[in-house]
């Protein structure tokens, strides 16, 4: 099936598979990615279908050079995209500090699994600090999306590259192994054409003036006029690219906040609540950069506690807390290492914090 | 009266930052004069890297690109990978591509890219202050070799060329100095001549050039030239390791 959809709009794919073909779709004519469980699909989609469309696959001989190819792809105008898991996204982190303060378009996916460390290639949500707080050195952040669906993460990966260029930034599509590893029914959007070069872009300047593309500043005022430009777009972000889900929230007196995986369990979770008369919903960030702390604010007012779940020890549960600023008690339950909590561990914790407020 | 020569139009009018008696501006000079005679300047980008050369940027007068601290031949990879008829160079010292830069080197020599090297061989790292290079002599002296590379603790000089000549990917690989008038000839046909194993789509060109640094070595421009002429190339012998027909 996932041989063939690519002259078909609809099928079961695999979610690192419908990622790759998403991003074809939108355009997307340059990977540079290095082999690591759970994306292999992703440079394996890329090298086979990435060439009929005349686009370049090639496999690089670390991250290190596959995220410095994606900055020489991207400075000179093309559509571009990388890959990895959670060690992998580790070692590109200087070149996404690069990419970001010189302005460079990209897509970088990140199927996360667990760690620190080599950890594992189960899937987990530990990479949210480094996707959403910066990641490399300096200050700067990805557009962090982060599906919980494959129709979602088809959706936003066929964005993403719009997005990218929209802000001269790095988009980051955060999903874990499991969303890369599943396979769902999906919708494929129509193929367009890649967005024309830019006139920024590097590509022989021919009779007109030579562009340049760079991160090196070493005058105090200039490099934080750099700084503040790039830091104008994050509040461009923050107007227009704040993204998120309310599910049956509406006079919920528990309020989960999960991202992702965790969330379409967490929804399964309410789900299960509400036939017990437990009145909860779902909050679910969709952008977790820029963050929906309003949305979420306003949803936790009439709250009288909120639960966040992940797969984690506890990361976006510091940007909850932010969000709730202290009106109702945020609590956490996480599993890591490559565990995912169950619907039934989740309703445990909703019944419990229940029997505290009903 | 008739002008006879010129600044190349491949390099902006800004001065170098370079201190006095450092080849790296008759380096920068041949590279620009290549480019204008090949008529390149306006297919050209050119990957500046980390140290002394750091702003190749602002000299080099065509789409340039800044590349992470030995990265440049995986950004330029990107490039003209992205655009095959474009011409893509890039520009690194010692430090930059035979230290932190040599897996990106070789894999890019390795992979037969299409693009060119400017390799910068001054045997020391210049920008921060004269330590260590992979390419310090063994005995000479550096402020992270206080009592002289001593090979037992600090390993050998690493050989680029020599460890590049094995590799079939590589199309033109040359080592030479700008030391004398002859030999700064003999470089700039050696980058021409890289030059074309790129626009002829043959393979990884590189030229790697014995350069001078007064500074760091604590010798004046002209001892430091008989430095590079009779201790660097010593050990880093002036030769054509790979040519095309």
């Amino acid at each position: 099936m996932a041989q063939s959809i690519g002259e078909q709009s609809m099928g079961l794919m695999k979610g690192n598979e419908a990622i790759a073909e998403a991003a074809i779709r939108a355009g997307c004519r340059a990977y540079f990615g290095y082999p690591i469980t759970p994306q292999n699909e992703i440079p394996e989609y890329m090298a086979k279908h990435l060439p009929k469309v005349g686009g370049v696959f090639l496999q690089a001989e670390s991250e290190l050079a596959a995220i410095n190819m994606v900055y020489g792809a991207g400075g000179a105008g093309v559509h571009v995209m990388t890959s990895s898991s959670s060690p992998g996204i580790s070692l590109k982190q200087e070149g996404l500090s690069y990419i970001a303060c010189a302005e460079v378009p990209c897509v970088v996916v990140n199927m996360m699994r667990s760690g620190p460390g080599l950890g594992g290639i189960l899937p987990a949500q530990g990479d949210y600090f480094q996707a959403t707080k910066g990641g490399g050195h300096g200050d700067y952040h990805l557009l962090v999306l982060a599906p919980s669906t494959i129709q979602e993460a088809v959706d936003l990966t066929y964005e993403a590259f719009d997005l990218a260029r929209r802000y001269r930034n790095p988009v980051m599509i955060l999903g874990d192994g499991l969303l890369g590893q599943m396979m769902e029914s999906v919708t494929l959007p129509q193929p367009k054409a890649p967005l024309p070069k830019p006139p920024w872009a590097t590509t022989g300047c021919g009779d007109g003036e030579p562009r340049v593309i760079n991160s090196l500043y070493i005058q105090g005022d200039v490099m934080e006029e750099r700084t503040k430009r790039i830091f104008a777009k994050y509040a461009k972000m923050k107007q227009n690219e704040i993204r998120f889900e309310n599910y049956k929230t509406d006079g919920a007196k528990i309020i989960l906040a999960a991202y992702g995986s965790t969330a379409r369990i967490a929804k399964t979770a309410v789900d299960k609540a509400r036939t017990r008369g437990i009145k909860v919903g779902l909050f679910r960030p969709i952008s977790l950069y820029p963050f929906p702390y309003d949305e979420l604010s306003e949803v936790a007012t009439e709250a009288k506690a909120v639960l966040t779940v992940e797969m984690s020890m506890g990361q976006m549960v510091e940007d909850v807390r932010l969000a709730v600023e202290g009106r109702c008690p945020v609590r956490f339950y996480g599993r890591s290492g490559g565990i995912v909590p169950t619907p039934q561990e989740i309703l445990q914790q909703i019944q419990a914090i229940w029997s505290h407020i009903a | 009266m008739k002008q006879v020569t010129g600044r190349p139009t491949a390099l902006t009018d800004k001065p170098f930052h370079y201190c006095p008696g450092c080849t790296h501006g008759i380096i920068h000079r041949l590279v620009a004069e290549a480019l204008e005679e090949d008529n390149l300047r306006g297919k050209a980008i050119g990957i500046a890297s980390v140290g002394c050369s750091v702003f190749a940027y602002d000299y080099f007068n065509c789409d340039m690109q800044q590349a992470a601290h030995g990265r440049a031949p995986a950004v330029a990879t990107g490039i003209k990978r992205a655009w095959p008829d474009s011409f893509v160079f890039t520009y690194q010292g010692d430090g930059d591509l035979a230290s932190i830069g040599i897996a990106e080197t070789i894999h890019a020599a390795s992979r037969g890219e299409n693009i060119t090297v400017i390799f910068v061989n001054n045997s020391v790292y210049g920008m921060t202050g004269g330590q260590m290079a992979p390419t310090t002599l063994v005995g000479q002296k550096s402020t992270t070799t206080p009592s002289g590379r001593d090979a037992t603790l600090h390993g050998y000089p690493l050989p680029v060329c020599e460890m590049l000549q094995v590799l079939p990917g590589v199309a033109y690989l040359a080592r030479v100095s700008v030391s004398s008038p002859a030999k700064i000839r003999a470089a700039k046909r050696a980058i021409k001549r890289a030059f074309a194993a790129q626009l002829r789509g043959i393979g990884f060109g590189l030229v790697e050039i014995l350069s001078s640094c007064p500074t760091n070595w604590h010798l004046d421009p002209v001892k430091a030239l008989e430095f590079v002429d009779n201790q660097m190339a010593a050990q880093f012998p002036l030769q054509v390791f790979r040519d095309f027909e």
